[in-house]
């Protein structure tokens, strides 16, 4: 689905992914750890074609896509939930989705596009509920589940959610989760950066840990949870009770 | 095995990228971890983020068995001690051993691998699985113990300590299927059945997996006349973890290596450049998973060449070529290996210098047999005071057996009587035919 090879990004100046090599292949969720200022949403970014990376090389299904705009990525079927939601706050909920949409207006027939949206809100009932109001208006945890439907209206096969649990109440960080394990048994494959390391290392496959622009650990989502500087650095002391 | 199973026939488009992320996850934890390749990278200026392919691996030094004696007891570990679950040891070249770590995953991902040669040699839940290596500091019986256990395979510890006797009645009464031991003590097994007129239709046996030792096409032929067995060879790496890295599957045309744990290299010995692909070299691996004692580039002394071409039984993993040769003086004694140098040092110590002398190695019918003999020297009694040098005698005798555990009988020889051979000081009888 997904593979990169020894890609360094950065802004300015200042080099923030350090020679990064990874890979998702089709159907997995994968979960990239790491403190603070590791660079993780540097990464998502420079996939999602909004930094251009300096070297290296970015394959979506075969694809190379490193000096791709990032429409085409996402019309290449990679979608990405941004940190912060980063919604259209004074567009109604169905306006928010529609856009997310726009990538495809050409392929697809307004019968269509009701489907895609129905879609999304039998995911979130809340949604649909809230189709009229504006997205400035919904708390958190439905923002965030309008950020994910967005990005889902574009039927992207490989979806990038970056901190999709970040500011939002614990209870709605549960159905989140949920909603990315529906995601994947949907058949979507799922890159995840999330500082709740524990939550995602539970429903990934497998994992990565990033620190200071370089992968340090990889591996199944079982052995990042049993080794032990993972278990120091990312669930212990910054470990967040969420559903335990 | 699940995971098993979809690694051993991934692309070998999928199957780099995946060495690739794990060597460079590698470089990294070991450039901040451990001091020793921290400085080693540093003196030969070389920069890990440029480490952009598995071929850049040969930018990176050497690690050497020197390098991994002077490290003791700990100082190539990766993590520290408390996330060690297991500890083992492998004879250093000198008086210290080598001290192999492993994590809880490294021993999920050794028992895994191990699993993976065994399966492929035939191995499956309903067999009885018998290993007769020796059940100590060293890391061979236990690799192939929890494999076979992973498997669910009935698994006898049965320890090369046990007498012939004991393990042909082990072998007969617990109706054992698969043997795993060195090849030279299956020999020594299948003289026994003889001995005790035991015919071989009378054992369930049918499987040998075999390492710890070199070993030729020749003797496996003479095993399988002499054993009802199938003989499979495995490659493990003894000083740095145990078996496990390569085995051969059911065409026995090389041994497929498991490249997703472990990158090889063939290097020609002398100038150190890679050799071209097939032809023989020393043998270099790189350990792309390990936690606790992960290697860079460990030259292993074993000569051997590498194919890459596809095997029919769907694995992609290159395949190796059973062990040619090695270039070092090792011994290989009652599934232990020791080096020469490691009795110097013992004659250094307990004689105050090195005396001229000669390891003997042969059989008798029950086990194999080593005889030091050592020149009578200036400083030391004079043959004719019988009490002092049987004293002498008996002091070196339990230091070889104190430090490297096995049975070595001392004789004393009229000073220059030895001959200093091209071949150095080791005489193997063990191989020659018998009387």
């Amino acid at each position: 689905m997904l593979r990169i090879a020894n890609l360094e990004a950065g802004y300015g100046s200042l080099r923030v992914i350090k020679g990064v090599s990874l890979h998702v292949s089709p159907g997995e969720v994968v979960a990239i750890i790491g403190p603070n200022g590791a660079g993780k949403t540097t990464l998502l970014a420079t996939i999602a074609g909004l930094i251009k990376p300096w070297t290296g090389e970015i394959c979506l299904q075969g694809r190379r896509i490193e000096q791709a705009p990032p429409e085409q990525i996402v019309a290449l079927g990679c979608s990405l939930v941004p940190e912060g939601r980063q919604l259209f706050a004074s567009l109604t909920v169905k306006e928010n989705l529609l856009l997310g949409g726009y990538v495809r207006r050409r392929d697809q027939t307004k019968g269509d596009t009701e489907q895609a949206l129905d879609g999304i809100y039998r995911l979130f009932g809340v949604l649909r509920e809230r189709e009229r109001q504006l997205a400035a208006t919904l708390s958190g945890g439905e923002q965030q589940m309008l950020a994910i439907g967005r990005a889902l209206m574009a039927r992207p096969r490989l979806i990038m959610m970056d901190e999709p649990s970040l500011g939002i109440a614990p209870r709605l960080v549960r159905t989140i989760f949920k909603t990315i394990m529906d995601l994947r048994d949907a058949g979507t494959t799922i890159l995840l950066i999330e500082q709740n390391a524990r939550s995602a290392l539970r429903i990934a496959d497998r994992g990565y840990v990033l620190e200071t622009g370089q992968i340090v650990c990889e591996g199944s989502a079982r052995e990042l949870l049993d080794n032990r500087d993972v278990q120091r650095a990312y669930l212990g002391k910054d470990y967040r009770t969420i559903d335990e | 095995m699940t995971t098993g199973e979809k690694c051993e026939t991934l692309g070998r488009g999928d199957l780099e990228q995946l060495q690739m992320e794990r060597l460079q996850s590698t470089l990294n934890r070991v450039f901040r971890n451990v001091a020793f390749y921290r400085h080693s990278f540093d003196a030969h200026r070389v920069n890990i983020e440029r480490i952009k392919s598995t071929q850049a691996l040969r930018e990176l030094p050497f690690t050497t068995r020197e390098d991994l004696g002077k490290s003791y007891p700990y100082e190539m570990f990766a993590v520290p001690l408390r996330e060690i679950v297991r500890i083992h040891a492998a004879s250093g070249t000198t008086g210290t051993p080598i001290v192999i770590g492993y994590t809880r995953n490294d021993l999920r991902n050794w028992t895994e691998y191990t699993a993976r040669l065994l399966a492929a040699a035939g191995i499956t839940a309903n067999d009885v699985v018998q290993i007769a290596f020796p059940y100590n500091l060293s890391a061979v019986a236990f690799g192939f113990h929890q494999g076979a256990e992973q498997i669910g395979a009935s698994v006898i510890p049965s320890p090369a300590t046990l007498s012939s006797e004991r393990q042909v009645t082990i072998m007969k009464d617990f109706k054992t299927t698969a043997l795993i031991c060195t090849p030279t003590y299956a020999l020594r097994l299948a003289a026994t059945l003889e001995e005790l007129r035991v015919h071989p239709e009378r054992l369930q046996l049918r499987t040998g997996i075999f390492g710890g030792e070199p070993w030729g096409d020749a003797f496996r032929a003479q095993l399988e006349a002499r054993l009802p067995i199938l003989a499979h060879d495995t490659y493990g790496l003894s000083d740095v973890l145990g078996p496990g890295v390569a085995g051969e599957c059911s065409e026995r045309k090389g041994l497929h290596v498991n490249e997703d744990h472990f990158i090889i290299e063939v290097i020609d010995p002398r100038t150190l450049a890679p050799v071209p692909a097939g032809e023989p070299g020393e043998l270099v691996f790189t350990t792309i998973t390990r936690e606790g004692f992960p290697i860079i580039r460990y030259r292993t002394g074993d000569v051997a060449s590498v194919t890459a071409a596809p095997c029919p039984c769907g694995r992609t993993f290159v395949r190796m070529s059973r062990v040619l040769s090695r270039l070092d003086n090792r011994i290989f004694f009652d599934g232990a290996s020791i080096f020469p140098s490691q009795i110097e040092a013992i004659l250094t110590e307990v004689e105050g210098s090195l005396p001229q002398y000669e390891i003997i190695l042969d059989c008798d019918d029950r086990k194999d047999t080593m005889e030091i003999k050592v020149e009578v020297s200036g400083n030391m009694p004079a043959l004719d005071e019988v009490r002092k040098l049987e004293h002498l005698r008996q002091r070196l005798a339990r230091r070889v057996e104190t430090t490297l555990d096995v049975q070595a009988r001392i004789t004393f020889v009229e000073p220059k009587s030895l001959r200093t051979q091209p071949q150095g000081n080791v005489v193997d009888r063990r191989l020659e035919p018998r009387k």
